[in-house]
C-alpha cells in the first residue's frame, strides 16, 4: 500500500497535508492520534469513499477505490455501520451475499469475532462492543488481503481486546495486511508498524521499540506526548 | 400491517359512502373513491417508505459501507425497486381482492389493470423516494417530503376538483406531473371496457417518469463523498 502525497480538504478546511508513506503486506500498522487528527478521513482515501484533493493512494498495485480492489479490502467503519432492526446474522449474510460469499462464511466470521451465542440477536438490542464486533464480522466475512478497522477495539473488556489481537496477528501470519486506527496508546505495542498522525500531519513513522529508543520513554503514551511536543516546537520554532 | 393498511382505508370508506346518495347512471361514489385509493396508495406508500430507509441507509454509513463492497449501483437500484415493488404487489393483490369480491367494487375495464397500474405507481413512488432521500440529512427533513413532493401532485392530479375544471396555469403544472397520468390511466380503466389509448400512453408515460426518477437517483449514489 502506497500513499504519495496525499491532500485531502473536507469543507474549507485541509484534513490531510501532503502525507507519503508505505505499507508492507501482511504487516499490522497502527494509526494513531488524537481524535480529529485525521486518521477517519486517512482510512476513507485508502478504501477510496473520500474524495481527495491531491496525491495518490495506491493500494495491492490499484489506485484506491477501483472496483478490482472491492472484493479484496475490507472496511469496518468507526460507527458500528450494522442495520440494527435485523440479527447479526442476517448482518453478515448480507455483507457475505455482496461479497459473493456463502452462509458459512457468515457463520465462520461470527465464531472469529466471538459472537456465536449471539448470532440470532436483533443488533439493536446488543451493548456497544457487541455491535462493534458484529460491525467487525461484516468486514472479515470476504477475506480481504488488506483489512482497514477504525477503530476495532473501542469499548470492549480487555479479554476481548485480547482475543481479537490474537485474531488479526494469525490474519498478518497469513498475509493479510491491517491497517487499524485507535486513540489509545496500549494498543500501540500490537502493531508492528506505528504511524503518528496530528493535525493532518504525518508525525512519524515507527515502530513501537524504535519509538521508545526515540523518545527514551517507557510507555508509549509518555513517548507519543513527547514526540507531539518536539514537533510542536519544531513548527513554533 | 403495510398489508392491512389499505384494506382497512377502502373498507372505513366503504361504510363512509354506505349512506350517501348515488345520481342513476352515475358510479357511485366509493367506485370513484375506491379507484383512487388503489391506484394511487401504492405511489404515496412507497414513496414515504424508500425516502426514509434510503435517508437512513445515507446517515448511518450503511450505504457508504456497502459501496465499498463489490456491490454496483444498479444492482442497489434493482435491489431497492424490485424489493419495494415486490410488497407494492402483494398490498395491492390484498387490497384488490377485498375491494372486488367483498366490497363490491367494480371497473368497466379489466381488474388486472388496475393492479398493473398499482405497480407502475409503486416503482415510481421508490424512484421519487430514492431520488428525495439524496435531499435529506434527517429522517425528520425525508418525511417532509410528504407534503412537498407527494401532496401537491395528488391534488393536481384531479383526486378532489378533476383537471377539465382546473385553472389553466394550474393544469400546465398537473401536465407535467407523473401521478396525474396515474390517475387518468385510473379513471380510463374505471369507465372503459377495452383498454384505451389513452391509457396504454398514461401508464408509458408513468412508466419513463419512473425509470428517469431512478437513474437520478442512480447519479446521487456517489462512491466518493467529501
Amino acid at each position: 500500500m502506497s500513499i504519495d502525497h496525499l491532500r485531502v480538504v473536507r469543507g474549507e478546511i485541509p484534513a490531510i497535508h501532503d502525507l507519503s508513506v508505505q505499507i508492507a503486506r501482511g504487516t499490522i500498522t497502527g494509526l494513531l492520534g488524537p481524535s480529529g487528527c485525521g486518521k477517519t478521513t486517512l482510512m476513507r482515501s485508502i478504501v477510496g469513499t473520500q474524495i481527495i484533493t491531491g496525491g495518490s493512494v495506491t493500494v495491492l498495485g490499484h489506485p484506491a477505490g477501483s472496483a478490482q480492489l472491492r472484493r479484496r479490502v475490507g472496511y469496518m467503519p468507526q460507527d458500528p455501520t450494522i442495520y440494527d432492526d435485523l440479527r447479526v446474522v442476517d448482518n453478515v449474510r448480507y455483507f457475505a451475499s455482496l461479497y459473493g460469499m456463502d452462509a458459512s462464511a457468515a457463520d465462520a466470521a461470527i465464531d472469529t469475532v466471538g459472537l456465536r451465542d449471539h448470532r440470532t440477536a436483533i443488533c439493536s438490542n446488543l451493548s456497544g462492543g457487541q455491535r462493534t464486533r458484529a460491525s467487525l464480522a461484516c468486514a472479515l466475512v470476504c477475506h480481504p488481503e488488506v483489512l482497514v478497522l477504525d477503530e476495532p477495539t473501542v469499548g470492549l473488556d480487555p479479554v476481548l481486546r485480547a482475543d481479537l489481537w490474537e485474531q488479526f496477528n494469525a490474519l498478518a501470519e497469513g498475509g493479510t495486511t491491517l491497517l487499524l486506527s485507535s486513540h489509545v496508546m496500549d494498543e500501540a505495542d500490537h502493531c508492528g508498524d506505528l504511524l503518528l498522525l496530528r493535525e493532518g500531519h504525518l508525525v512519524a513513522h515507527t515502530t513501537p521499540t524504535q519509538l521508545r529508543e526515540d523518545t527514551g520513554c517507557r510507555s508509549l503514551e509518555e513517548a507519543f506526548l513527547s514526540i507531539i511536543r518536539r514537533s510542536t516546537e519544531r513548527r513554533a520554532g | 400491517m403495510i398489508l392491512l393498511v389499505p384494506v382497512l382505508i377502502i373498507t372505513l370508506m366503504y361504510f363512509m359512502f354506505q349512506n350517501v346518495p348515488t345520481r342513476p347512471g352515475a358510479p357511485s361514489g366509493f367506485n370513484t373513491a375506491c379507484l383512487i385509493l388503489l391506484g394511487l396508495f401504492p405511489l404515496f406508500v412507497m414513496f414515504v417508505i424508500t425516502a426514509i430507509t434510503m435517508q437512513r441507509e445515507r446517515a448511518s454509513g450503511t450505504l457508504e459501507r456497502i459501496l465499498t463492497t463489490p456491490l454496483r449501483r444498479l444492482d442497489l437500484l434493482a435491489a431497492y425497486g424490485s424489493a419495494f415493488s415486490i410488497a407494492a404487489a402483494v398490498q395491492a393483490t390484498v387490497a384488490c381482492t377485498v375491494a372486488f369480491w367483498l366490497l363490491g367494487f367494480t371497473t368497466a375495464g379489466d381488474p388486472v389493470w388496475v393492479f398493473v397500474i398499482a405497480i407502475v405507481n409503486a416503482v415510481l413512488g421508490v424512484g421519487l423516494g430514492l431520488l428525495c432521500s439524496a435531499f435529506a440529512r434527517t429522517e425528520f427533513q425525508a418525511v417532509q417530503f410528504i407534503p412537498l413532493v407527494m401532496v401537491p401532485q395528488l391534488l393536481l392530479a384531479g383526486i378532489i376538483v378533476p383537471r377539465a375544471a382546473m385553472p389553466e396555469w394550474l393544469r400546465w403544472i398537473s401536465d407535467v406531473m407523473p401521478a396525474s397520468y396515474a390517475l387518468e390511466a385510473l379513471q380510463q380503466v374505471g369507465a372503459h371496457a377495452e383498454l384505451t389509448n389513452t391509457a396504454v400512453r398514461d401508464i408509458v408515460v408513468v412508466i419513463g417518469c419512473a425509470i428517469v426518477a431512478l437513474a437520478l437517483a442512480a447519479a446521487t449514489l456517489r462512491r466518493r463523498t467529501p
